[in-house]
């Protein structure tokens, strides 16, 4: 059964940027897949727009093109490469509906493209809720029972054939209100009546509620000769109710007796025969705790995040099998890359307890609902191995790097009992922790899991970590419970609080003890037969497997769970590092705790050790294998703030000296640098203190910028423009203290750029500057940016070059850094330099074709740029412009600020590239998701700080063609001026948003007012309903700008190979 | 209570005793299945064997009264990393704890059984003790005195199972598992035991339409009673053997069998059955194989091969309706992909009975 070779040239869809939903699993798969086929010798064409992603990477795929996953760019690529067929299940979601756009639209047939993996009809099958529910029947596989229901009448009369419980969801309102559980007649009276009026086709669906039923997921492989096998099933802790991607998930499943396995088993492979489907498949389950019933409740017929899950869980490369199976080669001759000795027609098994638990971004968003249900809201998740369930979940806990190293960290005392209880249900990213609360409190675990339905076995094992907390609070010193502890997942960080000493002196005792971790291996055999792969966990148990070998080491630390501010980029850093590393002969080692991503792909490093990235954790690590240094400049925050800290241990911290680091990090150490070299910043200074606090910004005068020290994206960073509103931040926005001061910034409304780095010390190189579209107040992140800068004056170039390069050889910078600046008046003041690698390393690597991280690797092991050919300065400029845009994820999380500013809020990133900044900027737009549009109507509602902005916008809007609808501030500046507009009905508006936004057939809305102003309410109502209605949503002027300036630019668009 | 698992090539675990704390002396084993270790426990074919369990975490569903495979424990003692102290099953009727408690089934938790397994994987099934107190003189003559697992015949001659109606199968028993039985009597099958003692007139004085040869524990070369009743068997009826049964039934038509290193025992192993050309997930506990150049001289061929070690999985004879497997198409514990040998046999008697009508 050999491969087909009727094939050339194959076109692989990736998944575009980050967003809630679509993560770094799928830069992972894709380039996996990629990698796989090339391997077989195919042509692979790459499209996708995110350029902070491996599989962007040009050895990657033969042809890569960075451009929007549109129909009218992916045609383009088409028509320019004329591939031989199309792979879209590996690129999410994204690459799904982009097939069946482009069968829709007939290129496939044009083209005589044929679709690899899934036909057409199968994703029809498994995506439509029709198709699916009657192909279930046709198989006999249960789903839950629903009818739709248009009057009481009828929604009575499908209770009565279904029976309660029940859900109702009505028809097309916003993020679902409105609907609910009902569990008699008087409550379905309620709630249909209610819904049907919320509900602006009248309409309700009554559904079978399976909430509280066991969450089981299979993932599925099957190839062309109906070889169909599982690869990992897992257990949702959180019962089904909670999206799967926000429960708390271990594999293999825990609960099931043999006979239930085995059912679902078979449900699970007679549903991936019945769709045909060649490759990955996920199916979801859901098992009544009280029978052997069960429903199907989706499958998802492609690589997914679970699917990523399950390769990291159980070491079976999941994308990679299934592009060879999409080519023909059949799951009998393809060797299990693992074992390397055996096929991979073969089920892994598993001898360790995996946990998952999500990241959510609410940590960010503080007035975000944090309520979980069906909308996935997780940014990024945690993986984390033990040998029992105790140490998998106390390690995923402290791998999510929220302040909660151990079950002590977690505090409640400001709530009553019956508070607690109630917000159980429902669910919120709070929930384990509450849990962990209240067993502390005494409540037994029969009450919680009546009151959560998560089954006891997990309860009790939480009750478990709370006793042993307990024993060794009365029993300190007790060598026996440091070994019991140390099994179940305890660090010595909680046995310290336990037992009132120092860390350091717990792993002193410990070491002395012989009470140390062993490295076990993940094989997918448990033990069966020898396998070679080098990835492991550790456990504290007898026999350690993992072997250090002669030659010299580099370690270097991940970036571990993707969370807004710290996505993606670091993850491709670090693999970039780990190349340079293999390049250069030493042997690399990768820590991390994020199963989605490139890195922890064990094939990417020497030695991949799946741990959560704390102190501990890696200390471990490293006495083992005696690494000759650390890098900590890729994993973003996480890693560089471990790196005084392992210093302290007398670890060897590759590049930029530590205490450089601090120097940088350190708000007064740092003006000292800045006066040094008398260099242009903002005024500003570090305050403990209100009164110290006012003072100061009274000083700089008002407006200021105002955030903690040592924090990543700009989190609990604001604007204030007066004494109250200072006050107000003092008081609630952040803690403040001695060791946490808050810095305080003159605002200057100017323009911003930023460069990255690389330096050895002797030599500073600056790849690039990169000029911001959007004024200073909105974090680099969430702004777009330009390179080469086209605005720029030369001057200002001059001075960022030289100021940069100073700031280098003065930090003593080896490796990379990242310095931002703000231009005002033709001066660059320097706001901040980050000691690392930024976010922005994998666009400056792909539009400079300078591989940065490898190269700031190398340094740091000793290269000199000066031998590699490299001189003080900018790197030559390319002849193409490259625009770099945001992308926000705001349609899946309600009530949260949408408005831009200080504090970043993008999930994820694209780039445009054409041979003109509008070429560029419109693929950027596109690529983003917006629609670009040449006229229709808009709604304006614009700061009134900013009156002769309006205007100006105001009359292009109009020249454009736009017809204006402006709230009534900007409605009485317009109208004074003689500018014509519509005022926008407020009424209306208020009564219902949505439908206001279809009434009026609102196709834009630019909005700049900051929620804190009294019209707030209905801002935030217009901003919502426009998230939810995928309306173009603007709250920067110079985005809107941008835009306007581009919206004629379709024409004459040519896709371009990186 | 500590116990001490005493490995025959000088490995010393110590772990927490549980159920019944006396001493044993058997073959140690391991099996990678992660759910099933009820139906392990109480296969027969693992008599005389004590079963270590991969899976880190044994006990999570409890046990049921439903799932067993036979009615008492058959291993000899059970070695596990964490027993678990909740059940999170609502099928169960008792822990795996009072379950061993109540059968006097032996147990130790708190092993590495990762190494315990890397052990037995590169050195190959051996002897092992659990005991209590720990004295290598003890030991060592303990480890003098050879092992015997044959399962012991019981009296059940003729013993009629059901009031199915459909065929008569008479079942040789060398220590049967229920699912076995079960799988006949799902397709209406009427199912008569007989001990592997039972001489040929005994047993087709039922007028059976097929025969079953059970799996049981043990080398196949200690049933050498049962090999010349077989020889007829075949040669007169539509034959089925499973596991050991399978086994019996290569010897009888001349191939060899041996002992493996360390066995299959799980159910993620891939076989190939050459006769429709798919794969099947197996449930696997077999620690003899058939010798497949010990095939070439015989009536017999292959029909069937686990798919990385070529060990020979399936065998038929080429003249007559008999053919046997070496995994367990009854599942339990395991996947259900090769239930339909069942069918095949089940389809094999009804043809045999309409060509000897047509004769």
């Amino acid at each position: 059964m050999p491969k087909r070779n009727d094939l050339n040239k194959i076109l692989v869809i990736g998944s575009g940027p980050i967003i809630i939903g679509q993560a770094a699993e799928f830069d992972y798969s894709g380039s996996q897949a990629c990698l796989s086929l090339k391997e077989e010798g195919y042509e692979v064409v790459l499209i996708n727009s995110n350029p902070a992603t491996i599989m962007t990477d040009d050895e990657i795929a033969d042809e890569v093109y960075i451009e929007p996953i549109t129909l009218e760019f992916v045609t383009k690529v088409i028509e320019k490469e004329r591939p031989d067929a199309i792979l879209p299940t590996l690129g999410g979601q994204t690459g799904l509906n982009m097939a069946k756009q482009l069968s829709d639209n007939g290129v496939l047939k044009k083209y005589n493209l044929e679709l690899l993996g899934t036909n057409l009809n199968t994703i029809e099958e498994a995506e439509d809720r029709d198709k699916f529910k009657q192909l279930m029947n046709r198989l006999n596989e249960p789903v839950p029972e629903s009818d739709i229901a248009n009057n009481l009448n009828d929604a009575k009369r499908i209770a009565k054939e279904i029976g309660y419980p029940l859900v109702i969801r009505p028809a097309y309102t916003l993020g679902g209100t409105g609907g609910g559980f009902v569990y008699n007649d008087h409550q379905l009276e309620e709630i249909v009546t209610n819904g049907l009026d919320l509900s602006p086709v009248n309409q309700v669906l009554v559904e079978k509620s399976i909430a509280g039923y066991k969450e089981i997921e299979f993932e599925v492989m099957r190839d062309h000769y109906d070889n169909a096998l599982i690869v990992a099933s897992m257990e949702n802790v959180d019962p089904v109710g909670v999206h799967t991607g926000d429960s708390i998930v271990t594999a293999p499943v825990q609960t099931l007796s043999d006979r239930e396995y085995q059912m679902m088993r078979d449900s699970a492979l007679k549903i991936i025969r019945a769709l045909k489907i060649e490759g990955g498949c996920n199916v979801q389950m859901a098992l009544d705790p009280a029978s052997l019933q069960y429903y199907i409740i989706e499958v998802n017929p492609r690589v997914s995040r679970s699917s990523a899950l399950a390769s990291k869980a159980t070491g079976y490369p999941i994308a990679k099998m299934a592009a060879k199976i999409a080519v023909g080669l059949s799951l009998s001759e393809i060797k299990n890359p693992i074992t390397q000795t055996t096929f991979a027609n073969f089920e892994p098994t598993m001898d360790y307890v995996v946990t998952k638990i999500p990241r959510w971004p609410f940590d960010k968003f503080p007035t975000a609902d944090n309520t979980l249900g069906t909308q996935m809201k997780a940014t990024g998740e945690v993986m984390a191995i033990g040998r029992n369930f105790e140490e998998s979940i106390q390690k995923a806990m402290r791998s999510l790097e929220i302040g909660i190293n151990g079950i002590e960290d977690i505090d409640y005392r400001d709530y009553q009992d019956q508070q607690l209880i109630d917000m159980l249900t429902p669910a919120t990213d709070e929930r384990m922790f509450i849990i962990f609360e209240l067993i502390r409190r005494g409540h037994s675990i029969d009450e919680l899991a009546d009151k959560t339905k998560i089954n006891v076995f997990f309860l009790d094992k939480f009750l478990h970590i709370f006793e042993i907390s307990q024993q060794l609070s009365a029993n300190p010193l007790n060598l026996d419970l440091l070994t019991t502890a140390k099994k179940n997942g305890f660090t010595d960080q909680s046995v310290a609080y336990y037992w009132e000493m120092n860390t350091s002196d717990i792993r002193k005792l410990r070491i002395e003890n012989g009470i140390t971790p062993v490295y076990k291996m993940v094989d997918t055999a448990a033990a069966e037969f020898e396998s070679k792969t080098p990835y492991y966990y550790s456990t504290y148990e007898h026999k350690n497997e993992s072997k250090v070998s002669d030659n010299k080491s580099v370690l270097v630390i991940g970036s571990g769970p993707i969370r807004i501010g710290q996505g993606v980029e670091f993850d491709y850093a670090t693999v970039h590092s780990v190349q340079a590393i293999q390049k250069m002969g030493y042997e690399s080692i990768i820590v991390n705790s994020n199963p989605e991503t490139v890195s922890t792909d064990f094939s990417i490093s020497d030695k991949l050790y799946f741990e959560p990235l704390n102190l501990e954790d890696i200390l471990n690590i490293i006495d083992l294998e005696k690494p000759v240094g650390v890098v900590v400049q890729f994993g973003g925050q996480t890693s560089i703030n471990l790196a005084k800290k392992l210093a302290d241990y007398g670890i060897k911290i590759l590049g930029t000296d530590v205490n450089d680091i601090n120097r940088s990090e350190d708000r007064d150490l740092f003006n000292q640098v800045i006066k040094k070299l008398e260099l242009a910043q903002p005024l500003g200074s570090t305050a403990t203190n209100t009164p110290d606090a006012l003072k100061i910004a009274n000083r700089i005068k008002y407006p200021v910028l105002i955030r903690p020290s040592y924090v990543l994206g700009g989190r609990g960073m604001e604007i204030v423009r007066s004494d109250n509103e200072l006050k107000e931040y003092m008081d609630k926005a952040v803690e403040v203290s001695n060791d946490h001061p808050v810095l305080i910034d003159s605002y200057l409304e100017g323009s911003e750029a930023e460069v990255d780095v690389v330096s050895d010390g002797e030599t500073v190189i600056i790849p690039g500057i990169l000029e911001h579209v959007e004024r200073a107040g909105v974090h680099s992140g969430d702004s777009m940016a330009i390179y080469p800068p086209q605005m720029m004056s030369e001057n200002v170039k001059k001075q960022i070059v030289s100021s940069s390069i100073k700031l280098s050889k003065e930090l003593k910078v080896i490796g990379l850094m990242n310095i931002q600046f703000v231009i005002k008046d033709d001066t660059a003041y320097v706001i901040e330099v980050n000691p690392r690698a930024s976010r922005t390393v994998p666009f400056m690597s792909k539009v400079t074709k300078t591989p940065l991280a490898q190269l700031a690797t190398r340094v740091m092991l000793g290269h000199k740029l000066s031998d590699l050919g490299y001189q003080d300065g900018v790197l030559p400029t390319d002849k193409m412009i490259h625009v770099k845009a945001p992308v926000f994820s705001f349609n899946k999380i309600h009530n949260m600020n949408t408005l831009l500013g200080p504090e970043m809020k993008s999930t994820g990133e694209v780039m445009g590239t054409g041979h003109n900044l509008k070429q560029a900027l419109y693929k950027a737009f596109a690529a983003s998701g917006l629609k670009v549009i040449q006229h229709g109507n808009v709604i304006l509602s614009i700061d009134e700080n900013d009156k002769n902005e309006t205007l100006a916008l105001a009359n292009k809007l109009n020249d454009c063609g736009f017809n204006i609808i402006a709230d009534d501030n900007n409605y009485e500046l317009l109208s004074s001026k003689c500018i014509s507009s519509t005022l926008i009905n407020k009424s209306e508006l208020l009564n219902d948003p949505l439908e206001y936004l279809r009434a009026e057939q609102i196709d834009l809305v630019i909005d700049t007012c900051n929620n804190l102003d009294l019209d707030a309410k209905e801002n935030k109502m217009i901003r919502e309903a426009a998230v939810e209605d995928n309306i173009n949503m603007f709250t920067s002027l110079d985005t809107i700008n941008a835009y306007l300036s581009v919206i004629d630019e379709h024409d004459n668009l040519d896709v371009e190979k990186v | 209570m500590k116990k001490y698992l005493v490995l025959e090539d000088g490995h010393v675990f110590v772990g927490e005793s549980f159920g019944s704390h006396k001493d044993v002396y058997a073959e140690i084993v391991f099996n990678t299945g992660m759910t099933g270790y009820q139906e392990t426990i109480t296969d027969n074919s693992y008599k005389g064997q004590i079963v270590t369990f991969t899976y880190p975490i044994i006990g999570n569903y409890g046990i049921n009264l439903e799932d067993s495979e036979s009615d008492k424990p058959a291993a000899e003692a059970i070695i596990v990393h964490e027993l678990a102290r909740r059940i999170g099953n609502k099928r169960a009727d008792m822990t795996l704890q009072e379950y061993a408690d109540e059968n006097n089934l032996p147990g130790i938790s708190g092993i590495d059984t990762r190494e315990l397994t890397e052990i037995i994987r590169n050195k190959g099934s051996m002897k092992a003790a659990i005991l209590s107190e720990f004295d290598w003189k003890k030991v060592n003559s303990l480890f003098n005195k050879e092992l015997d697992n044959t399962y012991v015949c019981n009296n059940n001659h003729g013993k009629s199972m059901d009031e199915n109606k459909g065929k008569t199968v008479a079942v040789i028993n060398f220590g049967i598992k229920d699912s076995i039985i079960a799988a006949l009597q799902k397709r209406n099958i009427h199912v008569v035991l007989f001990p592997y003692e039972a001489s040929y007139e005994e047993i087709t004085s039922i007028k059976p339409s097929g025969i079953l040869l059970s799996n049981g524990p043990g080398n196949p070369e200690n049933y050498a009673v049962a090999i010349p009743t077989i020889q007829r068997l075949e040669a007169k009826y539509p034959l089925m053997g499973i596991c050991l049964g399978h086994q019996l039934f290569a010897l009888a038509n001349g191939a060899k069998t041996y002992k493996m290193k360390y066995g299959h025992r799980g159910f993620n192993h891939a076989v190939n059955d050459f006769e429709t050309n798919k794969s099947n997930f197996t449930s696997q506990n077999h620690g003899y194989a058939v010798d497949a150049i010990s095939v070439t001289q015989t009536n017999l061929q292959i029909t069937q091969k686990e798919i990385n070690d070529g060990t020979v999985e399936g065998l038929k004879l080429i003249n007559r309706p008999a053919f046997s497997v070496q995994y367990h198409p009854d599942a339990c514990p395991g996947p259900h992909d090769a239930e339909y040998m069942f069918d095949r046999f089940i389809n094999m008697m009804i043809r045999n009975e309409r060509s000897l009508q047509n004769a």
